[in-house]
């Protein structure tokens, strides 16, 4: 397996520590005019995603991780697995629940995601930053209200709630940003 | 983005900030009638220091090396006696890159002949006042900082508790091993950031970090380096000393380098005996300093890193 020196050390870079799987988040390089050379390290654990602060002496190495990010296609959830397959090759992985995390509340059947693979295994799903998906269960909408600021909570096809205006009714599809959970607006038909 | 790389990475506005600087500090040493010097940035000899790696080249056919510091060159004109000087010009070191480091930089260097290092830490203080427009000064010992901030006296703490302090404050990768290296790590991690607004001056630094400073009894009898830091808000700008002038002991400090080098397989490079020759003859008693003008720079502009203040580090250049 390949290693990486400190002076290597860049930002999205992964690799081993503790035994478990990192991406450098950052690196600075800390030197006494006189005196010795160090790396002050930040890493994001990508089995836990909390982020690490470590001192490294200048030169000293790190075990590459074998970890890669793949776009795959969401297919369905048996119950215990997330199954993605990979739409070139048609090959198939399945993601634990843990892998998945918080990813679950916006996973829609055929959207694209990105996986995040550790020695050929998902370690973490990213979902689409924009993703559309159907009201399921709603207050009803008040009529005529569409100029007003108010939001009520809206609970959409795959169990996630996000906070939508007041006019919207069961049944509609909107556009969510999945990173701030935020509504952007009423899905276009098409 | 490869595409843009020629382009400067500092801002017209930081380059004239740059010009203006430069002029100030030429201004400043005029006024005090201080010499200019000049002094080989290419040179046959290579620095001796454990931390410092020199660049090396190749001229006219021998190893050659890009100058880390001036302090050879000044040092051999102060003992052919050109009196008070200062050297103002690129210096250049292995390695060295970071958000406050680029290999090759831009050096302030000066020494006063007659004077202790007091003296000139007043000098550093009143330059950085006038350049930066900095009031607050505080000027302490290293050891007083080290009681400070952690409880802790780096002269006579025993190495264990060094290491445990160490192991304490910061997350290693590493267990360290040496007190030099504990002090670097406390210093860097923990009391820089503590050091506050301002200018500090820090002074009598261990006798184990003296480099080229003399070694003096302090006033509880500890022997200490004649060494002083200047540090503005927890940056560290300039290290000065109150130098030393004998041959024997300048001979002794190369060697002991070498070994260190040695023994931690860095390359010993050729040291600098004319160094050694020109201390024979008699170097004047001095105190001399060297500051980094490209983080004076960022201080005056109030720049993040020292690409803001650089046309082409290393990436560009």
């Amino acid at each position: 397996m390949a290693s990486y020196s400190t002076n290597e050390f860049k930002g999205g870079l992964k690799v081993m520590l503790d035994g478990d799987p990192c991406s450098i988040v950052e690196n600075e390089f800390v030197k006494p005019g006189k005196g010795q050379a160090f790396n002050r390290v930040k890493l994001r654990n990508l089995k836990t995603g909390r982020v690490w602060e470590r001192t490294f002496r200048s030169g000293e190495s790190l075990e590459s991780a074998d970890v890669m990010d793949r776009e795959m296609e969401y297919l369905y959830n048996d119950g215990e697995f997330y199954h993605f397959m990979e739409p070139e090759t048609f090959e198939q992985h399945q993601a634990s629940t843990d892998a998945v995390g918080d990813a679950a509340k916006w996973l829609k059947e055929q959207d694209i995601c990105t996986v995040t693979l550790y020695n050929g295994v998902p370690l973490a799903v990213t979902p689409p930053n924009h993703v559309i998906l159907e009201i399921t269960d709603t207050d009803p909408g008040l009529r005529g209200d569409t100029a007003q600021g108010g939001t009520k909570p809206a609970t959409l096809a795959t169990g996630a709630v996000v906070k939508v205006p007041l006019f919207l009714e069961i049944g509609e599809t909107i556009k969510v940003d999945t990173r701030t959970g935020e509504y952007l607006g009423r899905a276009k038909e098409d | 983005m490869t595409t843009d790389l020629w382009r400067p990475s500092a801002t017209i506005k930081a380059l004239r900030q740059r010009a203006s600087l430069l002029a100030k500090i030429r201004h400043f040493f005029t006024q005090r009638q201080i010499l200019e010097a000049d002094v080989p940035v290419l040179s046959r000899r290579a620095t001796s220091d454990p931390h410092i790696e020199s660049i090396s080249a190749l001229c006219i056919g021998s190893p050659a090396y890009l100058a880390t510091s001036p302090e050879f060159g000044l040092k051999r004109l102060l003992a052919a006696g050109i009196g008070d000087c200062y050297y103002l010009g690129k210096a250049f070191r292995q390695g060295e890159a970071g958000s406050r480091h680029n290999p090759e930089f831009t050096m302030l260097e000066w020494y006063r002949c007659g004077w202790d290092d007091h003296r000139l830490m007043d000098e550093v203080a009143d330059l950085l006042r006038k350049v930066l427009g900095i009031s607050q000064v505080q000027s302490l010992s290293y050891r007083a900082l080290f009681q400070r901030e952690l409880q802790l006296d780096p002269h006579s703490a025993s190495d264990r508790e060094l290491i445990a302090c160490v192991e304490r404050e910061v997350e290693l990768s590493f267990t360290p091993v040496e007190r030099a290296e504990c002090l670097d790590l406390l210093m860097s991690h923990r009391l820089e950031p503590a050091m506050g607004e301002g200018i500090t001056l820090l002074f009598d630094f261990p006798a184990d970090q003296a480099a080229l400073a003399k070694v003096i009894p302090d006033e509880q009898g500890i022997p200490v380096a004649r060494r002083f830091e200047a540090y503005v808000g927890g940056l560290e700008l300039a290290n000065g000393y109150w130098e030393l002038t004998d041959s024997t002991e300048q001979l002794r400090r190369f060697e002991a380098d070498l070994a260190y080098r040695r023994a931690h397989n860095r390359i010993a490079n050729p040291f600098e005996e004319r160094l050694v020759s020109a201390m024979q003859e008699g170097m004047p008693e001095c105190a001399g300093v060297a500051l980094g003008v490209d983080r004076l720079l960022m201080l005056a502009g109030g720049y993040d890193s020292i690409e803001d203040v650089i046309a082409f580090p290393i990436e560009r250049a």
